[in-house]
């Protein structure tokens, strides 16, 4: 084992600091605090010095992969590349130091980034405005679905419960309609994959508060009866709501609100380029046609006549309410909008038209090897429903599509999106993005190959995967049975 | 125009590609897209910027927010980022990462979030931490919506009115979409005692908006007595000198890990923290790593308990949630790391030094009035002011301070981080002298 | 080929019904508990809830899965097994011996509209 294979904890000795600080601002001013509200035991965090903590982050960092490592073709989480740029540019001081509740005439610079983002965003989705309160995704739909309710509630009309979703729909989007209050009717996919428009008529009427969409959807598809869907909603009294987790296909190339939607959330950790930061923060901005925006969370950016920018904070009758802390993760926002000025007029036309072609690239080059359920054109991502030959044999299991995704880890590529969308019972969801070269393509479709050889072959290999990461397959039984969620002192 | 560093392709690469799928050009591959919805013609954008010229436009913009020293609070504080911790948290194996679904190649991330987790724990006392939320109030949201969980059929969560007001909001706004009943309440204890109908929860302060640090001798146990769960709001930071919520009995702890070494950014990311008692465990919302072993024996880290989760449930899960905030659980890691329980006491004692020095200076001013003069605080305190709020506020900025947030009670609020020096303290008492 | 005990009246979603006079001690077939895999935890409803036959009561957990438990019968949950919390394995290992609640019933008819031995192993193949 490496000596800095522990946990922080593990290094701790009593007596030892990593920190830096003077004795004392004003000697004598502390006073002892009264017994009945002191801590009588003090907690128990590790003591460690500055180049043991170093050492052992440093250390954790290498047993990690991401998109600097190599390629990451996870479905529906678009892992594009992330400029180094953003990164500076989101850490400067004059940024970072500016503290929420400053009167708005004191931090013009970040509100006007906000807002400059806003109009980038509305151009390129449809919207007419955004909020950037939402911190995820999730946080952006329940956003979004609040807005929905306010409109329904405004109108006194009380009797709209029920949101519909797809069956092929993110797991986060029933979750959100529940934490929102909505009852989730779920609408069938047809055989081809695409939402099945017969299927949705009888569903609808007074009690339906709006629809959730993903377009493209989860397998990739572009929902080509967008605009019938729309009008149907629309005519029983419902909003369209887009989940922005798969706009990055449409980026520069078409906009939700063409399409009929009402109210979206964008994820810029995914279209918009900043980093994932192994699970967050994110943020997912929410947007909404023209005459909806006194629904959105309050606080909100507003650009005055005299074109300084002023916040709405008061809450008021028609907003949803407030949905985060201050103003959002405005970090990312920052990250976002320099990805934005980067890409320019000029380049933002090639993001959806190269993401769509790398990944029908690869599906095209892996369809003999890898069942490919619904043929066809897809967008940024696709679906395989498993190997065609698994290299099932007497005594010995065919290999599974968690056996493959192990043992690409073994060549140095993440892994698809597996199992998801539930439609398929072997789902593998590639997505490569548009920052990935002809021969990293290339590379990753060579390795695919070569499992699928490796599976008819001897599918014992890729049930032990992977073989060359620091560990091999967690016993995750064992870890929900008996669950060790904290350090103890051993 | 700018060239575009970041896609790789050649056009010759694209021809190749093309010719795969078996397409003309680029645009057949949305052929697929009815022609009402393809967008014609240009976006609305600026044109691209080369790196320099962004870099250029960004310190321009910068430029338009003033520099100040901050000495407000609220929510948000102003403490010391130790420069071990951006260097480490840019390392890109944590910052280019996704959720660690594939544990066997993020192991980093699983691990930092274990120690996150058992960091919260030793904070809070409390027996189990999830891997941190969005923020504080939406962590305290989801505080709300446990204790309706963890009580079948009781729907009415009892709020102190002392809580930060984004706090009170945040759980107001999601209460009211899932049909939570929230009353917001002036005396906690008294409300308790009285009885409440349908009691599920209470959800208070550790320290108050006004900087009060709370005493709540008696007040687990009347919760308890009700059959509802008692909920506290902290300030990490605070928390290695006052009393846990473990040491006062609540159940579950929340609160928002920006004060341990995350800057201000104009209100995020930050970190909201999530823990409670053993028995609630599986009503905790959010991604919790669990610590188990490999085949060969090996300590290894995973996501666990999922069957909570949204991906598995959902509609029927805790929450929506689907990430945390890993990056900024990095960092909080981090610093308590480089602090230990010595340093992070160390930063009390010096906000306390500053914030006392600045109270006793203050009053000494004759512009205010002690609004708690007898109550124990640390780094934030009110005060009543005798002078015009808004000339008052317009000479700090002037001189270059933000300080003395006005409350909704017409109190003024200040705060002292470490990162005040004795001169800054002075300098910003001499400004209002001249007033 | 899963076992399906004899002598038990089953439900189209995989639980067993054993009756007591007026109680029905309810758990899951080996069919279901072979579907779900390692069990890693059983939802438990508590002693004095009351039932509709085709509420839920409870859950199953996996490492990936989860799923609901439906009371075949109406009623009064008057015992918990507890034991399950601990060892959520029992319901593989053992899946008729391991009850998991009882519940007093109001409507013994309904145990008419349960499916017997050979029509469940119709349902669980």
């Amino acid at each position: 084992m490496k000596y800095y294979d522990k946990l922080v904890f593990e290094l701790s000795k009593p007596g030892r600091c990593g920190f830096s600080l003077p004795e004392h601002v004003v000697e004598g001013y502390a006073p002892e605090l009264p017994e009945r509200v002191r801590r009588t035991e003090a907690p128990a965090l590790p003591e460690v010095s500055e180049v043991d903590v170093v050492r052992h982050y440093t250390n954790l960092s290498q047993m990690n992969f991401g998109v600097d490592t190599g390629f990451y073709p996870l479905g529906s989480c678009t892992m594009k590349y992330n400029p180094k740029i953003d990164e500076e540019m989101a850490a400067l001081p004059a940024f970072q130091e500016v503290h929420p509740l400053q009167d708005p005439a004191t931090m013009q610079g970040t509100l006007r980034v906000c807002y400059e983002t806003e109009r980038a965003l509305a151009a390129l989705t449809g919207m007419k405005h955004f909020t950037f309160a939402p911190c995820a995704g999730a946080h952006g739909e329940l956003t979004g679905l609040m807005v929905m309710r306010r409109y329904h509630a405004l109108r006194g009309d009380t009797a709209r419960t029920k949101v519909i979703v797809p069956d092929s729909a993110h797991g986060t989007n029933p979750a959100s309609a529940a934490v929102c209050g909505l009852e989730v009717v779920v609408v069938k996919s047809r055989p081809d994959g695409l939402v099945d428009v017969d299927a949705l008529r009888p569903l609808l009427g007074p009690d339906i508060a709006g629809m959730m969409m993903t377009n493209p959807n989860t397998l990739g598809l572009f929902e080509r009866e967008i605009g019938e869907i729309a009008a149907l909603v629309h005519a029983c009294g419902g909003l369209m709501y887009y989940d922005g987790a798969n706009m990055n296909p449409l980026l520069g190339v078409a906009r939700p609100g063409d399409m009929g939607f009402d109210v979206m959330h964008l994820n810029l950790h995914k279209s918009f380029s900043t980093p994932h930061g192994g699970g967050g923060p994110g943020s997912g901005p929410v947007g909404v046609r023209e005459g909806l925006e006194e629904l959105l969370p309050r606080p909100r950016i507003v650009r005055r006549e005299d074109g300084h920018f002023d916040l709405l904070s008061e809450p008021s009758e028609a907003s949803a309410g407030r949905v985060s802390a201050f103003l959002g993760n405005l970090g990312v926002v920052l990250r976002a909008y320099a990805y934005i000025r980067l890409l320019g007029r000029e380049h933002v036309g090639e993001v959806g038209r190269y993401a769509t072609l790398s990944a029908n690239y690869i599906k095209e080059a892996l369809k003999d090897c890898y069942k490919l359920p619904i043929p066809g054109l897809c967008k940024h991502e696709f679906v395989f429903d498993g190997l065609i030959n698994d290299g099932a044999r007497e005594g010995v299991p065919g290999a599974t599509t968690l056996d493959v995704a192990k043992r690409l880890l073994d060549f140095g590529f993440h892994a698809p999106t597996i199992y998801f969308p539930l439609l398929f019972h072997q789902a593998i969801m590639i997505e490569p993005t548009e920052t990935e070269s002809l021969e990293t393509l290339d590379a990753f479709i060579a390795v695919m190959r070569q499992i699928a050889e490796e599976a008819a072959r001897d599918p014992q290999l890729l049930h032990d995967a992977p073989h060359t990461a620091p560990i091999g397959r967690p016993d995750e039984t064992l870890a929900a049975r008996q669950p060790v969620l904290r350090y103890a002192k051993g | 125009m700018a060239s575009f560093a970041w896609f790789p392709h050649t056009d010759e690469d694209i021809r190749v590609m093309l010719e795969r799928i078996g397409v003309e050009n680029l645009d057949a591959l949305f052929d697929d897209i009815p022609e009402a919805f393809r967008h014609k013609g240009g976006f609305d954008l600026e044109p691209a910027l080369s790196e320099q010229q962004l870099r250029a436009q960004l310190e321009a913009l910068g430029a338009e927010n003033a520099r100040l020293k901050v000495f407000v609070g609220a929510g948000a504080y102003d403490h010391y980022t130790p420069a071990v911790i951006p260097a480490l948290a840019a390392r890109s194996e944590f910052l280019t990462a996704y959720t660690p679904y594939q544990c066997e190649i993020s192991q980093g991330t699983l691990r930092y979030i274990f120690e996150y987790q058992s960091m919260i724990c030793a904070l809070t006392g409390m027996d189990v931490s999830n891997a941190s939320m969005y923020d504080g109030p939406t962590a305290a949201a989801e505080a709300v919506r446990m204790c309706v969980a963890s009580t079948r059929k009781r729907n009415s969560v009892l709020v102190s009115s002392a809580l930060l007001p984004q706090v009170i909001e945040v759980i107001e706004t999601y209460a009211r979409y899932s049909g939570i009943n929230v009353v917001v309440s002036d005396s906690v204890l008294e409300d308790v005692c009285e009885g409440v109908l349908d009691l599920a929860g209470v959800v208070v302060p550790s320290i108050n908006r006004y900087g009060v640090i709370c005493d709540y001798t008696g007040l687990a146990e009347e919760v308890h007595a009700q059959g509802a769960l008692l909920a506290m709001y902290c300030d990490p930071s605070a928390l290695a000198v006052v009393k846990s919520p473990a040491e006062w009995g609540a159940d579950i702890a929340v609160g928002d890990g920006q004060s341990l070494g995350i800057p201000l950014s104009c209100g995020g990311p930050y970190l909201g923290f999530m823990a409670c008692r053993q028995e609630y465990m599986r009503k905790l919302p959010g991604r919790i790593v669990g610590e188990t072993s490999d085949a060969q024996g090996r300590r290894a880290y995973v996501l666990t308990l999922q069957a909570r989760e949204q991906h598995i449930r959902r509609e029927k899960a805790t929450s929506n949630i689907c990430s945390n905030e890993s990056l900024m659980a990095l960092w909080v890691t981090i610093y308590l790391s480089l602090m230990g329980p010595e340093g992070l006491r160390r930063v009390n004692r010096l906000s306390s030094e500053g914030a006392h020095y600045l109270y006793e200076r203050l009053l000494a001013t004759g512009k205010f009035e002690a609004v708690f003069p007898d109550q124990p605080f640390l780094k934030e305190f009110v005060l009543r002011p005798l002078v015009d709020v808004r000339r008052l506020q317009e000479r700090l900025y002037a001189a270059g301070f933000f300080a003395a947030l006005a409350t909704e009670e017409g109190y003024v609020s200040f705060c002292v981080t470490e990162k005040r020096t004795r001169a800054e303290i002075d300098a910003l008492v001499k400004a209002l002298e001249e007033l | 080929m899963s076992n399906i005990k004899e002598g038990l009246r089953y439900s189209e979603s995989h639980e067993w019904v054993w009756v007591d006079g007026k109680v029905a001690v309810i758990g899951v077939s080996d069919f279901a508990q072979a579907e779900m895999g390692d069990i890693t935890y059983v939802d438990l409803p508590d002693e004095g809830d009351s039932l509709a036959a085709g509420d839920d009561f409870g859950a199953l957990e996996s490492v990936k899965a989860s799923s609901e438990l439906y009371s075949p019968v109406s009623g009064t949950v008057v015992a918990v097994n507890e034991a399950l919390a601990d060892q959520p394995e029992k319901v593989n290992e053992d899946p008729y011996g391991s009850w998991i609640i009882k519940v007093e019933m109001s409507d013994p008819s309904e145990l008419d509209a349960l499916l017997s031995p050979q029509a469940y192993a119709e349902i669980a193949k």
